[in-house]
């Protein structure tokens, strides 16, 4: 499972990576490794649009696989000032390269502090290992 | 999770988890709804071959000297055009004319029948088919076979290949919807031409024990081990009805689609003067297939059909198609709303997209 070091992560599967710079409040955001692969193939997704304002844990975009459509929540609040349409045309890049060209939107934070309640890639590796460890008592019974 | 009733499991499960499946609960049973992904499988079937466990199907055998007789007064098609050896896709119906369950019918011998039914059926079938049998005053043998038995649907163009490996000279000898009994890997099984994806292949019904043995051989081939995820959209392309989707006990084969199936010109069978009745003078609704226009979220059961900007109807089935690569459903809606060609629209996550009414199958092999 592919979890890098530079990014915070959100309980939901979300991942922030924080601009450099004059751009230190610009967040990108996209799913995890992990949330791509328990997603399924995606076939759909829905942005939010440019400008939107959004609310940290609100829904704001939506990916479907096959079988089911999924919530993605906002990791942060802020305004949305970029969106990658590339997703749009072609879901199976957010399967394909989660953390590269299958990002989702940015978001111009109007929290910064809102950062410390993210996980860092430690935290989030611990927090998958106990959803999985859940799934696993779940098998036994 | 432990005041959960314990999910039924297939002979296959082991090899399930082996191979990573993702398991979901599927009317109790605890199914693969995937192995490796949903596209990848489909793609497997229409191109290559892939394996489904299909052993949390029923199985009923009805036996007797007035067995024929019996069936042929349960069942809509008809039932004596059977010979030894074959099969026909064939429906159950109340005396409203409602669909009990859509099933297979085989004759194994001369007074011997195969029936195989939905896995969230079987109750209610046994139920069904008892009660008829008090009703005809019909004496047959009837009985389930369906936890002693595995079963295996081996789907897509390379099938006959991999058969003619397992067992030499069946796939000549067996032609679409006849079935033959014979003995692979030690043990005594049907193999019968049929299947519910729209490409050529078999279905094997054994003793569960075999089960293991027979998919091995068949992964040992190349054959693609398939979920319920794969078979669902393989069939929607199709337009195959899923029982609890299209086929409900207040939904007849008529409004279905499904005449075809109906013999309506034998003697008399439960539901007949119902079904005559929607033959001669029409249905207020109709099963349509559609085609989403453009580029839109996959339609999924219970989006509503919207004609001429007023709500019609509801998604049945809907899916976005692999083969195709837009969203594709079937559901009912009025019949003058819903002609071939004509343009409707669904409604999804309340947002509505345009779609066009397509002839079945909305899939149809290059």
């Amino acid at each position: 499972m592919n979890i890098p070091t530079d990014l915070k992560y959100a309980e939901t599967h979300e991942w922030a990576r924080v601009g450099k710079a004059k751009d230190k409040d610009i967040v990108t955001v996209g799913v995890s490794d992990y949330a791509q692969e328990e997603l399924t193939d995606i076939v759909y997704v829905d942005l939010p649009k440019l400008g939107d304002t959004v609310e940290v844990g609100a829904d704001c975009a939506v990916v479907e696989s096959v079988k089911a459509a999924s919530d993605i929540y906002a990791p942060v609040s802020g305004k949305v000032v970029e969106i990658n349409a590339a997703i749009v045309d072609n879901p199976a890049l957010v399967n394909e390269d989660p953390y590269g060209k299958g990002w989702f939107f940015k978001i111009k934070m109007s929290d910064p502090a809102e950062l410390d309640d993210l996980m860092s890639d430690s935290d989030y590796e611990e927090h998958l290992a106990e959803a999985e460890g859940e799934d696993e008592d779940e098998d036994e019974k | 999770m432990s005041s959960e009733v314990q999910l039924k499991r297939t002979p296959l499960w082991a090899s399930h988890r082996a191979l990573g499946a993702r398991l979901v609960d599927f009317g109790g049973w605890d199914m693969p709804v995937q192995y490796d992904g949903i596209l990848a499988e489909h793609v497997a079937v229409r191109s290559d071959c892939g394996i489904f466990d299909i052993s949390h199907m029923g199985e009923l055998r009805v036996t007797g000297p007035q067995a024929a007789a019996f069936l042929n007064g349960l069942l809509t098609n008809d039932i004596t055009k059977l010979a030894v050896g074959q099969g026909q896709y064939t429906l159950m119906c109340n005396e409203r004319g409602g669909t009990v369950d859509d099933l297979y019918a085989y004759r194994v011998s001369e007074q011997a029948y195969l029936l195989v039914i939905n896995a969230s059926r079987i109750d209610a079938d046994i139920a069904h088919i008892r009660r008829q049998s008090e009703i005809q005053d019909l004496k047959s043998q009837i009985e389930d076979v369906s936890d002693t038995t595995g079963a295996i649907a081996l789907q897509g163009p390379r099938s006959a290949a991999v058969m003619e490996k397992l067992a030499p000279g069946v796939a000549a000898r067996v032609a679409r919807n006849r079935i033959v009994k014979l003995m692979l890997a030690g043990a005594e099984m049907f193999v019968a031409r049929t299947g519910y994806t729209g490409e050529d292949g078999f279905e094997l019904l054994m003793p569960s024990g075999a089960t293991p043995e027979i998919w091995t051989l068949l992964l040992r081939e190349g054959a693609k081990p398939c979920g319920l995820g794969a078979r669902d959209t393989l069939r929607t392309e199709m337009c195959y009805p899923l029982y609890g989707h299209e086929l409900d006990e207040d939904t007849s084969p008529i409004e279905a689609g499904l005449s075809r199936y109906v013999a309506l010109g034998k003697p008399a069978f439960t539901g007949k003067e119902r079904l005559q009745r929607q033959k001669l003078s029409g249905t207020s609704k109709i099963l349509a297939a559609f085609r989403m226009s453009g580029k839109s979220a996959p339609p999924r059961p219970h989006c509503r059909i919207v004609i001429a900007g007023a709500p019609a109807g509801e998604v049945t089935s809907g899916t976005q198609s692999p083969s195709l690569g837009v969203g594709i459903g079937m559901g009912y809606a009025p019949p003058d709303g819903a002609r071939d060609g004509q343009m409707i629209e669904i409604e999804i996550r309340s947002k509505r997209f345009p779609a066009r009414v397509v002839p079945k199958p909305i899939y149809r092999k290059p």
